[in-house]
């Protein structure tokens, strides 16, 4: 690991100002993503600034129902707040079902969404990698690629995001705050993240040296009914292979409205948005459901030896909607 | 040393205070093996992967491989070393003897830590992974031992003694100890 200095302040226009004093200057927050990067040479900051003492912590209302969840909460106190259990239990789910209790008790909102992808050639500095080291190449491509992207991928990169949190708040068009020098800002989840194309290493629409201030999930996305499910290698503690986090509007038989997001199959939250197109106003039946689910998996461009994620996102799909309708006829 | 690329800091560990000197790339898990000689957490992966290293910052359990020494500055750190009283060991200790919670026992300290602060996290309602539903409004999660396995999914055996740690924690459990 370089050497780097670090410097902690509890105020946010000291940390922008401390970031903005040295190019090499990365946040610290729980630590769990990048000090672990640092260790092994894909990071190397010339100077920590800890934000984790930023009034930066906790859940609140907004004024129309909503919840503001502040960047340096902790995953576990966003998965275990009342309020996003509530109202909001894809949410939680999906930060349960990310990482370990000790990592959850360190990582932070704000860490969680700007977490790197664990793409074994990103990982390695010996391996050539577009994210890590632009135009070096991209070796998943055809080599070990059996958990990496079938949406959205470039030839330049096809590695996956791996937060399972963001997929959650991608189904609940939630809207990232951000504090910069000149002022604050925000960017809803759907923009927040941007399409590889020939820049895998740009990975979010964040202004330089932004500090992510606070997530905000609208009050006309809460559902007590919302569902978040993860299929990975093991049962506990390994990142998705696909991920659903959903919620169905059903009323007389039909859906009124539908939010499907998944995760593990793109370099970013992957929003649905043609099969809910297609189950707006159909019938809350499983034909339709799979009709949905193969629409919006047609512009699947599986690899050799991940395509069997086209039809485990499918069935997975398929199974939390029709889970969600069950749950609607009770 | 005085430049910028390293820290003068307290660390207070089972509620003594220790200044140490620390180049700032020290995780807290180096800093509490090499500068303070407490060798209780261990070191397994270095990278958050095994929970050897578990100990509890503030009452939370944490990976102390993946905290740097200087952003620990301030917290109340307890290690294994920390968690008998007056002597005696325990509860979840005594049951890991007593149910045979491990072989070789280098993942141990991590474990029963980890389980201190799993239990704690139980006792305030924190649903999890596997629970049915997270909704604060239903009936508490009850411990089972499909609880215990995912919510002490983050400390790894390598001897393979899951199934014992497991009795060890749900026995604790029912005797009633909270973290406290």
């Amino acid at each position: 690991m370089k050497a780097f200095a670090y410097r902690r302040t509890a105020d946010v226009r000291s940390a922008l100002t401390l970031l903005a004093e040295d190019d090499g200057a990365r946040y610290l927050a729980g630590g769990t993503n990048l000090v672990d990067l640092m260790k092994d040479g894909v990071e190397a900051p010339m100077r920590l600034v800890d934000v984790r003492s930023l009034p930066l912590d906790g859940v609140r209302e907004t004024s129309d129902g909503g919840l503001v969840i502040g960047a340096t909460t902790t995953n576990s106190d966003a998965a275990a707040h009342p309020e996003v259990r509530r109202r909001y239990p894809a949410l939680s789910q999906a930060v349960l079902a990310g990482a370990s209790g000790q990592l959850r008790n360190t990582a932070t909102v704000g860490g969680n969404l700007l977490q790197r992808t664990r793409c074994a050639y990103f990982a390695d500095p010996s391996q050539p990698c577009n994210k890590r080291d632009p135009g070096s190449g991209c070796p998943a491509i055809t080599g070990e690629h059996h958990n990496h992207a079938i949406l959205g991928w470039s030839r330049h990169c096809v590695a996956t995001g791996p937060s399972d949190m963001a997929v959650a708040l991608a189904a609940f068009d939630a809207v990232v705050q951000y504090e910069t020098l000149d002022g604050a800002g925000e960017i809803p989840l759907s923009d927040f993240y941007l399409a590889v194309g020939d820049s895998p290493e740009m990975e979010t629409a964040l202004p330089a040296g932004a500090l992510i201030t606070a997530v905000t999930l609208p009050a006309s996305a809460a559902s007590p009914r919302s569902r978040y499910r993860k299929v990975r290698e093991r049962a506990s503690y390994a990142f998705a292979n696909v991920s659903v986090a959903a919620d169905l509007d059903i009323a007389d038989g039909s859906v009124r409205g539908a939010r499907i997001a998944l995760g593990g199959v793109a370099s970013r939250p992957w929003r649905a948005q043609v099969a809910e197109e297609v189950l707006q106003g159909a019938p809350a039946a499983a034909d339709r459901f799979r009709a949905a689910a193969d629409a919006e998996l047609s512009a699947a461009e599986p690899l050799r030896d991940n395509r069997y994620k086209v039809t485990l996102a499918r069935n997975l799909i398929v199974a939390v909607l029709t889970e969600l309708a069950e749950g609607a006829r009770r | 040393m005085s430049d910028d690329t390293h820290s003068a800091i307290s660390l207070h560990v089972n509620g003594a205070p220790h200044s140490l000197s620390v180049d700032n790339r020290t995780t807290l898990l180096d800093a509490l093996r090499d500068g303070i000689g407490h060798t209780g957490p261990k070191k397994g992966c270095d990278h958050g992967q095994c929970g050897a290293c578990t100990v509890l910052l503030d009452g939370r359990r944490v990976v102390s491989c993946l905290t740097l020494a200087v952003a620990a500055e301030g917290a109340e750190i307890t290690t294994i070393e920390g968690l008998a009283e007056d002597g005696e060991l325990r509860p979840i200790q005594q049951a890991f003897v007593r149910l045979d919670g491990f072989q070789c026992g280098y993942c141990t300290p991590g474990q029963i830590c980890s389980a201190v602060g799993m239990l704690a996290e139980h006792a305030a309602g924190w649903p999890s992974a596997v629970t049915a539903d997270v909704s604060p409004d239903g009936p508490a999660p009850e411990l089972d031992a499909t609880e215990v396995r995912e919510r002490m999914s983050g400390n790894l055996c390598r001897c393979g003694a899951h199934p014992s740690i497991v009795r060890a924690v749900l026995e604790t459990a029912a005797r009633g100890e909270a973290a406290e």
